[in-house]
């Protein structure tokens, strides 16, 4: 009996509070099921001091979803440095991952997991607002999983997005796709 | 198959109360369970139903021993220390014969606790919690898609039976979110007719009176034992559970609500390593399925309860299992999640105890 469909994936958000991690993990999440496949999303919830970290859990899959509590994830996307050091060393055996190498400036220990840097930060500034990081994450993690397109993954962002200003969507897909071009050959 | 939406667990809930008729809401906000009630504030008068937010516990529950005595669908939603604070009122209600539904988004415990997910509150929802003899239908749901299905059926359980059905979720399905799809909304014709006992204004029809109590002790006894009748019927037609992978197991979980859910990930993990481990979670905490975990007794060589407090269910599991099979307990308390990981541990523990 296999664990789960091979689209299976755990990944656990995590950052400071307004880095942007939840909205990471329901645009994920939103995507998900547009493309019509399982996925839960549970939020770190409880008393947090201002600059607290904060991290969400997105469990993707084509079976429906057994436990949407993870310990042991596929993947990590850590923003910050609390949020390496707490969950780099959950991560499976052959998981992945992702560092915002704009915020953390020392590396992780594991050699059995794949680990990729994006500069989250300099991208979004490039683009014109540095609020943009969090898409920019996005993006990458969406090229090295290949678990959703990203179009899907855009159409999830104007639907959390539908009544803003369409600059700031535009933005956010420019975020989107610059993430996505930063992790190609790494 | 319709459009799914995607829904935090409280919002869901409180969405599919009002599709399942709910009209009036009286409550107090408390986490994890604000959403719901936030949720009932903004679109109930947007669809002509009547919410209120009441100055306390003990006046929501009181509201809505009011409301139920009209035969109108009346719900509220709160936690852990919230229901406590409405236990007098709940008493009341079901001594009184009435349809009310409520929902426990169970926090850690006791006392004030804290805000995380938790299993405690078993003992109060189904053995009592409020004083006299009576019994609370209750039901708990695992997934956000079964818990709006759930808000549809404890609606009607509770106009079916005159008694009042208690929803026990927990913190995280509450936080959670999923993508669930919602049935419509039910048309007024499906609503029950309560015309015979109601109390909407006398006018020219014979008198009708709606009372939890008799000073006469042989008259009480005679309203108590009418509703142990009923209790009876309910225990013999409205069990309900899931089996899950149970036809050649060797082992059987017995968990509930979102503990159910995630020893599925446990159960899996188990029969990768070669212990045939199954499940049978109730879905009624009362009525309790112990038939179905008697009959389990017969071919499982144990019957593991995993609950997210000290233990609480379990008890119910023993006298079901009654000393056939050894009936390890693994529990966490305070607001502490067990994970899948941790519970397979526990599992192989025992299961070496007994092999």
């Amino acid at each position: 009996m296999s664990l789960s469909g091979k689209k299976y994936h755990s990944t656990i958000i995590s950052g400071f509070g307004g880095q942007g991690v939840m909205l990471i993990g329901q645009t994920l999440t939103y995507a998900a099921m547009t493309e019509k496949l399982h996925v839960t999303w549970i939020p770190s919830y409880g008393p947090e001091m201002r600059g607290g970290t904060a991290n969400c859990t997105v469990v993707i899959d084509e079976e429906p979803i057994g436990s949407p509590v993870i310990d042991r994830p596929t993947d990590v996307i850590a923003m910050n440095i609390p949020s390496l050091l707490k969950f780099e060393k959950c991560i499976l055996p052959g998981g992945t991952l992702l560092l915002n190498t704009s915020v953390i400036d020392r590396e992780p220990t594991r050699t059995d997991i794949h680990v990729y840097r994006v500069n989250a930060g300099e991208i979004a500034g490039k683009i014109g607002n540095d609020k943009v990081a969090n898409m920019v994450i996005l993006g990458a993690f969406c090229g090295i999983t290949g678990v959703l397109s990203l179009e899907s993954v855009q159409h999830a962002m104007e639907k959390k997005l539908a009544g803003k200003k369409p600059e700031l969507l535009e933005m956010n897909v420019r975020a989107l796709q610059a993430g996505k071009i930063a992790i190609e050959g790494q | 198959m319709a459009d799914k939406t995607l829904l935090k667990g409280t919002e869901a809930m409180a969405e599919a109360a009002l599709r399942a008729g709910c009209q009036v809401y009286f409550g107090y906000p408390i986490t994890p369970q604000s959403e719901l009630i936030e949720y009932m504030a903004k679109r109930m008068p947007e669809i002509g139903r009547t919410f209120l937010q009441a100055e306390s516990e003990v006046a929501a529950v009181n509201m809505i021993y009011g409301a139920a005595c009209t035969g109108t669908r009346v719900m509220t939603s709160t936690s852990s220390p919230g229901f406590s604070l409405m236990m007098e009122g709940v008493s009341y209600i079901a001594g009184a014969v009435l349809p009310a539904v409520f929902i426990n988004v169970v926090r850690g415990g006791p006392g004030l606790g804290d805000i995380q997910p938790a299993q405690s509150d078993y003992f109060q929802g189904t053995k009592g919690g409020g004083h006299g003899d009576y019994r609370l239908i209750v039901l708990s749901p695992a997934t956000i898609q079964e818990a709006v299905n759930m808000m549809f059926d404890a609606f009607d359980l509770a106009d079916r039976y005159l008694n009042p059905v208690l929803i026990i979720a927990d913190g995280l399905l509450g936080q959670m979110m999923e993508p669930v799809e919602l049935p419509d909304f039910l048309m007024p014709d499906r609503m029950p007719n309560h015309d015979s006992w109601a109390l909407r204004g006398k006018g020219t029809r014979k008198k009708h009176s709606v009372t939890s109590f008799d000073l006469d002790p042989l008259k009480l006894e005679e309203m108590n034992l009418a509703n142990f009748e009923k209790y009876r019927k309910i225990q013999q037609k409205e069990v309900r559970y899931e089996e899950y992978l149970m036809d050649d197991a060797e082992v059987a979980f017995v968990a509930y609500g979102t503990m159910g859910r995630i020893l599925k990930t446990t159960i899996r993990m188990a029969r990768e390593a070669g212990i045939k481990a199954g499940m049978i979670r109730p879905i009624t905490l009362w009525p309790f399925p112990e038939k179905p975990i008697q009959e389990a007794a017969k071919k499982v060589k144990m019957v593991m309860s995993v609950e997210m407090s000290m233990g609480q269910m379990v008890e119910d599991v023993r006298l079901a299992v009654s000393g056939k099979v050894p009936t390890p307990f693994y529990g966490r308390t305070g607001g502490v999640v067990p994970t899948p990981t941790e519970v397979f541990e526990a599992l192989k523990r025992e299961w070496e105890a007994i092999v």
